[in-house]
């Protein structure tokens, strides 16, 4: 007899079934993907010995200030640091938590992301280096805000949900929200998944031209994607005229999705980076249009793991709402009693009812988030991130960041060697090719 | 009156000389030879009377907040998108997507527009003299787009709020829209505000608005119910 659990009829497989037998629709939620997937664990540095000698860890320079989008850029993106805060909309987080990413940007010398909701007033205020996004939906778009911006980034896709677009419910479609999007207040919001002025990448090589030509050639255009077909999409964007690629992997956040789309669509972002990679140096355009990873970036080792693999900079949005106090247990909160599960766990972005008050439009919630405190956690957590990653790369030897390359890692399963494409440890096999 | 030689300037150099005469308060410019270039007339923040003699490409006088544009000929995709306030005539037709985003200000087409009109509109007013092709005021969410002839299928489609008025013949209702009723009052001011963009003819509109059944969905799973 075989004992154990029914792998295909599991505990939560069933609950899904009567939750859907409720429903009558697809589930939502927020957070990421639920899927075990290859990640940047699977990945680990040689770090120096004989061969090659370290720099001092914690003394000598290690320089990670990069520059984005120089290509065609007047006045390219450069941060002090290659990790800035990704696109999440006012809407699916409150004011307060906006304000804080933008200003914990700042205080480190890096750059946050607008999102679908337009551009918060207190944002912009907050933000010395801000990436305005253009979204098929549009909300709140605004040439004026556009010209403010110090970076464009043309939303083709998100990597939690690629192929659809965004989602807020209407508990979280209020007031001001409501009034900046230009839509009846409470309404569940389904954005466009097709933007309403171009289809395919020849229209989208006269777009980037238009935002080129809006913003007086002065920024960069980004173009985001969603990780799926990476190398053919990559490639179109580069050809159409990009100065940097977002590649936004499966792994990454979001503040509601349909759960089959979250748990079913996409790559990781381990291979999603290599395959940008040699679609950029298939076209002659590697390190010259910059890439940008995203999609579960938690430490300066993720980062360091990204930068070795080709990205340029990185994108964080889940890690930087958690130092911001996204599943923190603070006193004010009741996680049990408002939202239906323990500090650590929430995934419910999308019921508009964060005990913290940071996914919320709820004021008695958002009363929770001090900005300024805000702001200084998440700063402390970029800061951290940084000297990680500098940390790392020292004891591979090298004085800055752009140094780090794919022979500085080995990979410690098959399916990541085969992914990342380097050895696995213990071989000199790299599988896959 | 400063006037432009579109064929003797890239379309970096023209838009940059058209920025600085607006910014310098120059009342009347004039672009000569656009040669359907696409991006014309792009990002124009201040007021100023802009009259373009020809065809435009795409993007034609979008993303402006502000000056009066007219446009003697064709225009491609996209015409006047994400319009802030100010106006665009056109005298011939426009391609797809009209219009796109439009938050505000007035676009006069005197010819006939392609597929998408007023897709993802937020405001303002979009008139189309002639015929409007399908999915036109797709996912509108607000403004009015007032067309004297016939539009094509799925008209209206997902619209959240806004008003399509249609003069001719309606190819298809999209999901979600539906005839409403026009008040007397209502149809006489469309035919006055049509008659100052030169049109005389006073077609007997129908007016396409949401029905509203996409608002929400339907239902909640049994935590949501105890939260929401």
């Amino acid at each position: 007899m075989v004992t154990g659990n029914n792998q295909i009829w599991a505990p939560w497989t069933v609950d899904d079934i009567h939750s859907k037998a409720d429903l009558g629709r697809y589930r939502i939620r927020g957070m990421s993907t639920h899927q075990k997937v290859t990640h940047f664990d699977d990945l680990t540095f040689l770090s120096t010995g004989l061969t090659r000698f370290p720099l001092e860890g914690y003394k000598e320079q290690c320089n990670t200030r990069v520059e984005l989008g120089g290509l065609n850029a007047e006045n390219p993106l450069v941060i002090d640091t290659p990790v800035y805060i990704t696109g999440m909309s006012w809407g699916a987080l409150s004011a307060n938590a906006k304000t804080a990413l933008g200003k914990a940007a700042s205080m480190v010398g890096t750059a946050s992301c607008t999102g679908d909701g337009g551009m918060l007033p207190a944002e912009r205020e907050a933000s010395d280096k801000l990436i305005y996004q253009v979204l098929p939906s549009r909300y709140g778009s605004n040439p004026n805000h556009l010209a403010s911006a110090q970076a464009i980034e043309i939303v083709v896709g998100q990597g939690a949900k690629p192929g659809t677009g965004g989602l807020l419910m209407g508990v979280k479609v209020l007031d001001e929200v409501a009034i900046s999007r230009d839509l009846p207040p409470g309404v569940d919001q389904r954005s466009p998944a097709r933007h309403p002025d171009w289809l395919g990448p020849d229209d989208l090589a006269i777009k980037i031209e238009q935002l080129r030509e809006a913003t007086d050639w002065k920024v960069p255009i980004h173009v985001k994607l969603g990780a799926c077909r990476v190398k053919d999409d990559v490639k179109l964007a580069a050809k159409a005229g990009a100065d940097a690629i977002v590649i936004d992997s499966m792994v990454a956040g979001t503040g509601a999705s349909a759960e089959i789309l979250l748990d079913h669509s996409g790559i990781p972002t381990v291979p999603a980076i290599v395959l940008a990679r040699e679609a950029l140096k298939e076209i002659g355009l590697y390190r010259k249009v910059s890439l940008i990873a995203s999609g579960g970036i938690r430490s300066g080792a993720d980062v360091a793991k990204a930068l070795a693999l080709g990205a340029d900079a990185c994108a964080i949005g889940i890690a930087a709402l958690i130092a911001l106090n996204c599943n923190r247990d603070i006193p004010e909160a009741d996680f049990e009693k408002e939202i239906g599960l323990p500090a650590g766990v929430c995934n419910r972005c999308h019921t508009g009812k964060c005990p913290v008050g940071i996914a919320t439009q709820n004021p008695d919630l958002v009363k929770r988030l001090d900005p300024h405190e805000g702001a200084e956690r998440v700063a402390n957590f970029l800061n951290s991130m940084t000297m990680e990653l500098a940390l790392l790369t020292r004891s591979l030897g090298k004085g800055d960041v752009k140094s780090l390359e794919p022979e500085d890692l080995a990979a410690l399963t098959i399916e990541a060697s085969a992914m990342a494409q380097v050895p696995l440890v213990g071989t000199n096999k790299v599988f896959g090719i | 009156m400063v006037s432009l030689d579109a064929g003797e300037l890239t379309t970096r150099e023209l838009n940059r000389k058209i920025k600085d005469l607006a910014e310098k308060s120059v009342a009347e410019i004039v672009v000569t030879n656009p040669a359907a270039q696409h991006n014309l007339a792009v990002g124009v923040r201040d007021k100023c009377s802009i009259s373009i003699e020809g065809s435009v490409g795409y993007y034609a006088a979008s993303q402006l907040d502000g000056p009066e544009i007219s446009i003697d000929g064709n225009a491609g995709w996209a015409l006047g998108e994400n319009l802030m306030s100010g106006k665009i005539s056109l005298s011939r037709n426009a391609g797809a997507s009209v219009a796109a985003s439009m938050r505000g200000g007035e676009i006069f087409i005197g010819g006939s527009s392609g597929a998408r009109a007023g897709i993802g509109m937020k405001g303002g007013t979009l008139i189309v003299g002639g015929d409007s092709g399908f999915l036109t005021g797709f996912m509108m969410q607000k403004g009015r787009i007032i067309v004297c002839g016939d539009v094509g299928e799925a008209a209206g489609d997902s619209m959240y709020e806004g008003t399509i008025y249609v003069g001719g013949e309606v190819g298809s209702l999209g999901s979600d829209a539906m005839f409403d009723d026009m008040t007397e009052d209502e149809l006489i001011d469309l035919w006055n505000e049509l008659e100052q963009n030169g049109i005389t003819d006073r077609p007997k509109f129908r007016k396409i608005v949401s029905e509203k059944k996409l608002y929400h969905y339907d239902t909640l799973e049994r935590l949501e119910r105890t939260l929401i």
